[in-house]
């Protein structure tokens, strides 16, 4: 029996401690009540109407700003990698990626205010030269929209980076064997590129929400704590125990991990797929 | 194919013009403080603030400590599952892709459970103790980046080759890690410490839960009482995120091919 396991023990030791137990602690406290027994009613409280609206909130910011961001990113990694552009924008645009999908927090937050706040550039411009006043049109930086123009800003790049690999893994000779039989764009489309690349797209998207939604400093420094999305009130949950129940604090953390998780296995699991076609 | 790539232009443009605004935005809101016309006034605000000093400084001291950690944690141990346990990479790649699948709220929730003045570990009773558990929440936090940076970096030598090697010569673990290991992975450690950097510099949850002086809760107060000053910071902000990134594919330019591959 060899000993050669030890080595990987004092980095096990470490995730555990400062990864995995913190993690459980959460977990296992949305199942107990304040005397420790088991129940479930911290997770069946969590559906009373104010946590649903915060978890519904959530949840559509993630998703719209992960449509989007897929929608947007594709197209932008597309028009790069098969639309013809000059071969001389693809290092700044993939630099400009790496730097754009790592700039989000409080900065980025700032960066939306200056841009679409009340007194932004842009705001300005458009009511000024354009006569076009987006607040009094219903538009406020603080609110649903905002938020998903905001997080647009990291989850853009991140497509780009993501679908790069996988448009390049797109043979031309599959378009001229598909043009060849007969095949107009569209179908070459919806018959050839498309079902090589939904695992991709899918799992894209399932990765962008899930880093919307657990997102807590752009919104935060963008909202304060007036848009009431799940990661803020798990952080007013945390700071002051507004929910008045330390273990329905728990559950809501415990909500949160399930959602992320899914989103993150069905990332995984496509990219899996996906990779069979990368060579 | 000139329909085509008029299309390609245009989503290109859109997007680029989504990505260039705020940036101009933001440039131009941060010279805005002084009525009437453009001067870098904020920034000099901003800079002489005793509390952007003391902030910066932790937020980076911090920075620094977190990839000190990370390297000594992460480096032996891929280096180890490469040569000696390569059935036990799917775990490792599970456990660091964790950080990525529980939210960093979370994992701060649990610290502040798990680690409080009453536990069998009272880290959160002192500063230093707190210091010491948000350190260690970054090195969890930049796990996904620098174990894939190094675990690649691994890839592209041949470790059991340069251990035997260096084993023949006489050289005992410590100095096969230090002497030929880290040296042939050292350009991908110093991508994994700069995305790191990029990522503790400016993190606001963990810190401000576990109410620390960093530069991410210092940021926030300032967005939440000044006008111009937030547009400076968020232009620093951007400029370190952006020199990171830029010192990546600097270094990355010196690294060793792997064995047969093409270029």
């Amino acid at each position: 029996m060899s000993l050669a396991w030890l080595g990987v023990m004092p980095f096990l030791l470490f995730a555990l401690l400062f990864l995995v137990l913190p993690t459980m602690q959460i977990i296992v406290g949305s199942f107990r009540n304040a005397a420790g027994e088991f129940t479930l009613d911290n997770i069946v409280n969590l559906f009373q109407p104010s946590i649903m609206a915060a978890y519904w909130i959530s949840i559509r910011i993630s998703v719209a700003s992960a449509l989007l961001g897929c929608l947007v990113g594709f197209l932008m990694a597309w028009a790069m990698v098969l639309g013809g552009l000059p071969g001389w924008l693809r290092s700044p645009l993939l630099t400009f990626s790496g730097v754009a999908s790592n700039f989000a927090g409080i900065p980025l937050a700032f960066a939306f205010l200056a841009t679409f706040g009340r007194l932004g550039l842009v705001t300005l411009i458009l009511r000024d030269w354009f006569g076009i006043n987006i607040y009094a049109m219903g538009f406020n930086i603080l609110s649903f929209g905002g938020l998903t123009l905001t997080y647009l800003f990291f989850q853009i790049p991140l497509t780009i980076l993501i679908m790069t690999p996988a448009l390049d893994g797109m043979r031309r000779e599959w378009r001229e064997a598909a043009s060849i039989l007969g095949a107009s764009p569209f179908q070459y489309w919806r018959m050839v590129a498309l079902p090589i690349l939904w695992p991709s797209l899918l799992g894209t998207f399932a990765l962008l929400f899930a880093n919307a939604f657990g997102a807590v400093a752009t919104a935060y420094a963008l909202t304060g704590s007036s848009l009431s999305i799940v990661p803020i009130l798990l952080f007013a949950q945390i700071r002051g125990d507004v929910l008045q129940d330390p273990h329905l604090g728990y559950a809501l953390a415990f909500g949160m991990i399930v959602i992320t998780g899914i989103a993150n296995f069905i990332y995984i699991w496509l990219r899996a797929r996906s990779e069979r076609w990368v060579k | 194919m000139k329909i085509n790539r008029f299309w390609s232009w245009l989503f290109f443009g859109v997007g680029a013009l989504y990505f260039v605004l705020p940036l101009i935005s933001t440039a131009e809101f941060s010279l805005k403080m002084r009525r009437g016309a453009y001067t870098p006034d904020a920034y000099w605000t901003v800079l002489a603030d005793p509390r952007f000093q003391q902030t910066f400084t932790y937020s980076v001291l911090m920075a620094l400590a977190t990839i000190a950690f990370g390297v000594l944690l992460v480096v032996p141990t891929a280096y180890w599952v490469r040569l000696k346990l390569p059935r036990w990479r799917p775990v490792l790649e599970f456990i660091t892709l964790l950080p990525l699948i529980i939210p960093p709220i979370v994992i701060v929730f649990g610290y502040i459970r798990l680690y409080n003045t009453s536990s069998w570990l009272p880290l959160t009773g002192s500063a230093m103790g707190t210091n010491l558990l948000l350190m260690f929440g970054y090195v969890i936090l930049s796990l996904p980046y620098m174990y894939r940076a190094v675990d690649t970096g691994l890839r592209a030598i041949d470790v059991a080759t340069l251990t035997e090697a260096a084993q023949s010569l006489g050289a005992g673990w410590v100095t096969i890690l230090t002497r030929v290991i880290l040296p042939n992975v050292a350009v991908a450690v110093l991508s994994g410490a700069f995305i790191t950097f990029a990522i503790v510099i400016g993190e606001f949850v963990m810190a401000a839960l576990l109410n620390r002086p960093s530069f991410g809760p210092y940021m926030q107060l300032l967005g939440a009482n000044r006008a111009y000053e937030p547009a400076a910071l968020a232009v620093i902000a951007f400029a370190i995120t952006w020199g990171c990134m830029a010192l990546i594919q600097f270094v990355s330019k010196f690294a060793p091919r792997a064995p047969g591959a093409q270029h």
